[in-house]
């Protein structure tokens, strides 16, 4: 805007590279999830999730020797290798703790009563000695090695593939798509009725009515946790899914009112009353005019109950989830597993993942509507 | 029966029931209570227009009233008895709140509570209004405001595992695979370390500091300028103003001091989240990171209702970009930074997953709504418990009352 009159501002360049670095200040955390939840346990441990993209050179953990002994010329060989899969290469190992660096690749080392031990560059070993090592402690490899940057799929396949994972997501997503969607629809088409009532239907209270929307808007739902558990229990709705879709309703439909009623109020008059005039009934208004011109309001809302419902902990752990645990979400599952695996962050971050990723699709698919929805609820 | 399953027939049940029981209301009203026919067709009509609002009204009025106005009083009850045995309650009186006042849990949780409320609405806003004046004048801006904008769509939990990665600790001949640790065992007490950790913060906090100071002073000014029409009931609000900026403003300082003389433990990696006190800051920023985006998109919009001339009469005057934007800018979207402060204010006093997610409340990281959940579902005191939410309750209703002001004087 400095250049209105004609001047470039010279802070140009400060404003490209601080919105740079504040961007990815800001992309930075989730990105790391990301990179994580793609690679496996051992890279994970063994370099930050930042060092992923190079070939890196780390000292891996010791590895004892093992496999099956075989009689060769007079001897006893044990062969094998470092890495199964194939994709580093060895630079220096050792025998002792003290001194991993000791030898580089194809070296030949001397444990000793005539026993060697030689390493070549992909890993593979050859153990031999004069008698068998049946019943001995064998020797461990100290190692140290560069990988190629490697990605794998194999956590996603874990968390959401296997039925017999106790720590797998897949039953905890459905469980999550199952609250949200009713939960998303019903509040929608109760608060647009009495939306379209606050705005277009003139009736004694009704000033007071929107002004006890707007205070319900803030009221903390930590005040409803215990009054409506007894209820539910009482009643004999109990935990499930019922009582989660009731209250996500409940607490989702002071923001629908008040954004839809705001959006009702600025359709343009002269469309309802010529309909008045034409003889239709507030019924037939709502439904062929007023619900049609509110979509990008219906939108808005249901964006914003689609994000809260699937992101929420609280409700589902208060109305939902039992002590089976047979209707458990993926925001409780990730929590009991920061519990159980804390350090297991192959695990953690595929699970978390998996919970982001639907969100994330929705907002960037749908951005505009929220943003609107957004101006809509504050700058009034 | 399968979940899935009846999640289906709710939808089925609820929108058609939702539709049926408008649709069947509406008929009724007009063909058999009050027909627009016969010789009372037009006393009919009336009548039935008077009706039908709160038939429409009538369900979410219903869910309203049960689902957030009944427990507000269902849990003042609460709070005021204690549960027996077997079953029934009886009447305590304060006794509850007495002894919730005598837990140093509590203490402990409204102290970060308060923390949190100063801290994370402040950072959020400033980052957000940084953030929205940067991206408005460059054209990948959009691009970057919807990066920004991106964990608005994460959930608490979600972004609590993304920042416990970044926290996360390995001993010392380990690789470090937390970006803070990692970063944190780069400096060793050199020059750049000085920079970095010492004089760096201590110029946020004074930067902090001089901020506080110059709202108070926007606050206390119409008191010594005599002419000026006060009102006079402001007066103990601008007097409370002041006394909580200079607690701040002392704050700050002390800070600044504690700074400089403190022997940093270079070379170990910490464990950030059990470093009393500070650690109440590494779990604010996961929210900072999460609402800087919602305040830079309502604050952006702001920021491009600001009329053109305005800004054009301070350039043509000579006005330089940050006179510009301090200015003729800020004081002209107050309103909205007032509005975005309130909204996170709110948001802030409700967190409770992250803290449960992060921490659980242990390392003196514990805030009212985890302090509440604890109590409700851990301890099973449902006395204390309601307590605890009504002083949640409490601290909203402020924010309540001034919101219901607002929006009435809209509405005549």
């Amino acid at each position: 805007m400095d250049n209105i009159v004609g001047k470039k501002s010279g802070l140009t360049w400060a404003v490209h590279i601080s919105v740079a670095l504040l961007v990815a200040l800001w992309l930075f955390p989730t990105l790391g999830l990301f990179v994580s939840s793609f690679r496996t346990a051992d890279q994970i441990v063994s370099s930050g999730w930042w060092s992923a993209f190079r070939t890196q050179e780390a000292q891996l953990a010791p590895i004892r020797v093992a496999g099956e002994e075989v009689q060769r010329d007079g001897r006893y060989v044990i062969e094998g290798t470092l890495f199964p899969r194939g994709q580093a290469t060895l630079s220096h190992w050792g025998v002792n703790v003290n001194r991993p660096t000791e030898f580089a690749p194809g070296d030949t080392a001397d444990l000793g009563d005539g026993v060697t031990l030689t390493v070549d560059e992909t890993g593979a070993y050859v153990l031999s000695g004069p008698s068998s090592f049946e019943g001995q402690r064998l020797p461990r490899i100290f190692s140290t090695a560069t990988t190629p940057p490697e990605f794998t799929l194999d956590n996603y396949r874990n968390i959401l593939l296997d039925p017999r994972n106790v720590d797998g997501m897949a039953k905890a997503f459905f469980n999550t798509l199952t609250v949200t969607i009713p939960a998303t629809i019903i509040p929608i088409l109760v608060a647009a009725f009495a939306a379209y009532a606050l705005a277009w239907m003139d009736f004694p209270g009704r000033a007071l009515l929107i002004a006890a929307v707007v205070g319900l808007l803030v009221v903390p739902l930590q005040l409803a946790l215990i009054p409506l558990l007894k209820l539910h229990l009482n009643v004999g709705i109990g935990k499930g899914y019922l009582g989660v879709w009731l209250a996500h309703t409940g607490f989702g439909l002071p923001l629908a009112i008040y954004l839809l009623r705001n959006y009702m109020v600025g359709l343009p008059r002269d469309i309802i009353e010529n309909a008045k005039v034409d003889g239709a009934t507030d019924f037939q208004i709502f439904t062929r005019i007023i619900l049609p011109l509110s979509f990008p309001a219906l939108a808005s809302f249901a964006i914003f109950q689609f994000l809260w419902t699937w992101n929420d902990l609280l409700v589902a752990l208060v109305f939902l989830i039992d002590a089976t645990g047979e209707t458990t979400v993926m925001t409780k599952q990730i929590v009991e597993l920061l519990g159980t695996r804390g350090g297991n962050w192959e695990i953690l971050a595929t699970a978390a993942f998996v919970s982001i990723a639907v969100p994330l699709v929705v907002f960037f698919t749908m951005q505009r509507y929220l943003v609107r929805g957004l101006l809509a609820g504050s700058v009034k | 029966m399968n979940p899935a399953l009846q999640g289906l027939i709710t939808i089925v049940v609820g929108v058609g029931g939702c539709v049926a029981y408008y649709y069947f209301s509406n008929q009724l009203l007009d063909k058999v209570l009050f027909p627009a026919r016969g010789p009372e067709a037009g006393r009919n009509i009336n009548r039935a227009n008077m009706i039908r609002p709160w038939l429409f009204l009538f369900p979410a009025l219903f869910a309203l009233g049960l689902y957030l106005a009944y427990p507000v009083f269902e849990t003042l009850r609460l709070s005021l008895t204690q549960r027996l045995p077997g079953g029934g309650s009886e009447w305590v009186g304060l006794q509850n709140y007495r002894n919730m006042l005598g837990e140093p849990k509590f203490w402990e949780a409204l102290r970060n509570n308060m923390l949190w409320l100063i801290v994370v609405p402040a950072a959020s806003t400033a980052f957000g209004l940084l953030a929205a004046q940067l991206t408005d004048r460059i054209r990948w801006g959009n691009i970057a405001k919807s990066l920004i904008f991106m964990p608005m769509a994460i959930s608490f939990v979600g972004a609590s595992v993304i920042f416990k990665l970044i926290y996360d600790t390995r001993a010392a001949d380990q690789p470090q695979i937390g970006v803070l640790n990692a970063l944190w065992l780069q400096f060793e007490g050199g020059f750049w370390s000085l920079v970095f950790l010492k004089i760096v913060p201590a110029l946020i906090l004074l930067a902090f500091a001089a901020i506080v100071a110059w709202v108070a002073w926007i606050f206390v000014r119409p008191m010594f300028k005599t002419g000026e029409p006060t009102g006079f009931w402001t007066v103990p609000l601008r007097l409370f103003v002041a006394g909580a900026a200079i607690y701040l403003i002392f704050l700050s300082l002390r800070s600044i001091v504690n700074i400089f003389g403190a022997e940093l433990p270079y070379g170990q990696p910490q464990t950030w989240l059990t470093i009393p006190f500070w650690n109440n800051f590494f779990l604010m920023v996961v929210l900072i990171w999460i609402q800087t985006g919602f305040a830079m998109v309502i604050l952006s919009a702001a920021l491009r209702g600001v009329p053109e001339d305005t800004v054009e009469a301070a350039i043509v005057d000579g006005a330089n970009p940050f006179q510009i934007f301090f200015r003729i800018k800020v004081p002209q979207i107050m309103p909205t930074i007032v509005v975005v402060w309130t909204t996170i204010t709110i948001v802030v006093l409700k967190v409770f997953d992250i803290v449960f997610a992060m921490t659980n409340g242990q390392w003196e990281t514990q805030v009212l709504a985890n302090y509440m959940y604890d109590k409700l579902f851990r301890a099973n005191d449902w006395g204390i418990g309601s307590a605890a939410a009504m002083v949640i309750m409490l601290l909203v209703t402020p924010i309540l009352v001034w919101n219901v002001w607002n929006a009435r004087r809209e509405l005549r």
